[in-house]
């Protein structure tokens, strides 16, 4: 009987099965371009992650601050290759998902077009943008692809403690001064909008995640993650002593969450097109950095031929 | 740009326990490889052993041989220990 279904099918069989799909195993040509496009801007997303932390590794206010951002921005750097090298199992180029990146032809994550304006923005940063982050990754470890589900369980494992040192970074900063505790709400009221918007359109606005849910490569919806998000971190803000910029933040006792305002699709959409405050300062500062190493590239490749045939001719 | 080679990347976790892969990079040659995969998979005390192998050395079953080199297997219960009942009353074995 097996034998009369279509290879699309078997395919969404083993799909529905928990099984996992490997890089040599048949898949339909939509599951895969989704893949590379969902992963690799994944990949973008982690490396243009660095700049706005980066900016302040020079300026973090003691030598334990400036190792533990060193070491997380380090991680992104790894979460970014971990990414590439999932995306490339399905046959991407490399080159080709850097080009694509630098030329503004593929998309990362909106939140990196903000400023990081204070040493605040850091701890709001591991707070909620890596909090955002994680409850995104860790849904996505029961992702169906193997390369890509198995990179998220890494990079999940180095996650938690990004977001602890932010919100430790705040802790601290309350514990402070009136114009320090006045520098974290003020960081935490511009990131709090934004974040949100780390989970993407709604639902109803968001055409593609149906077939990305059949494929389980979306494991749950934006608005679902979402709510989540809203619901951990309302008690966190409680803890720090902050308040969130919603009026319309209150717990609803019939749903056992808590509910929220509107948000600014406009700002989301003018920022996912390129007009954030930061878009071209970012794509700037990677096309420089890319271009800027191309003669390290150039000259490990030439060293290592000529050492490949210093060794031939040893044996010759 | 010419891409670097792929390179595969094997850690040993601990003492006593065997390669298993984590992951891949690209690397201009294999000593490059290896100190990457250093900073890239071992930043926590992942490993004690690393081994790296590029791609093109590996060669992989296919998927759609899975039935011809895994299925004669299935039906031969005979290799396991359970297949054989024997008296509850004897010991160490
Ligand atoms: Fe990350
Ligand atoms: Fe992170």
């Amino acid at each position: 009987m097996t034998n009369t279904l279509s290879l699309e099918d078997r395919f969404q069989q083993r799909i529905d099965n928990e099984e996992k799909i490997e890089a040599k195993d048949w898949m339909p040509d939509g599951y895969r371009k989704t893949l590379i496009r969902q992963i690799s801007q994944h990949a973008h997303s982690e490396i243009v992650g660095m700049l706005p932390e980066g900016n302040w590794i020079t300026r973090a206010p003691s030598l334990k601050r400036k190792l533990a951002l060193l070491a997380k921005v380090q991680d992104e750097a790894g979460h970014g290759l971990y990414l590439y090298s999932a995306a490339e199992t399905l046959g991407a180029g490399r080159d080709e998902l850097l080009h694509q990146l630098h030329t503004g032809k593929a998309k990362y994550s909106s939140i990196f077009n903000y400023p990081t304006l204070t040493w605040a923005d850091i701890g709001a940063v591991g707070w909620l943008v890596d909090g955002a982050a994680i409850m995104n990754q860790v849904a996505l470890c029961r992702a169906s692809y193997g390369p890509y589900a198995r990179a998220m369980v890494r990079i999940c494992k180095e996650e938690s403690f990004h977001q602890r040192q932010g919100y430790d970074i705040l802790l601290t900063m309350m514990k402070g001064t009136d114009a320090q505790k006045k520098m974290v709400q003020d960081a935490v009221n511009r990131w709090w909008w934004p974040s949100l918007m780390m989970f993407g359109p709604s639902d109803i606005d968001s055409p593609n995640s149906a077939e990305s849910m059949k494929w389980k490569i979306k494991r749950l919806s934006n608005d679902e993650l979402r709510q989540r998000f809203v619901d951990m971190s309302v008690p966190q803000a409680e803890i720090l002593g902050v308040t969130f910029p919603d009026p319309e933040l209150k717990y609803n006792e019939v749903t056992g969450h808590y509910q929220f305002g509107v948000i600014d699709w406009e700002e989301f959409w003018r920022v996912v097109n390129g007009n954030g405050p930061c878009n071209e300062e970012r794509l700037a500062a990677r096309v420089q950095a890319h271009e800027e190493g191309a003669w390290v590239r150039d000259a490990a490749l030439a060293y290592a031929e000529k050492q490949k045939q210093r060794n031939s001719s040893q044996v010759a | 740009m010419q891409d670097w080679p792929l390179f595969e990347v094997f850690i040993r976790s601990k003492n006593g326990l065997s390669h298993k892969h984590v992951g891949s990079l690209h690397a201009a040659d294999a000593h490059m490889a290896m100190q990457n995969a250093r900073d890239v998979y071992t930043r926590r005390n992942e490993g004690v052993s690393i081994w790296v192998v590029e791609a093109r050395h590996i060669t992989a079953s296919d998927p759609e041989d899975k039935d011809a080199l895994f299925e004669p297997a299935s039906d031969k219960i005979y290799r396991h220990p359970t297949f054989y009942d024997l008296p509850d009353a004897l010991k160490h074995m």
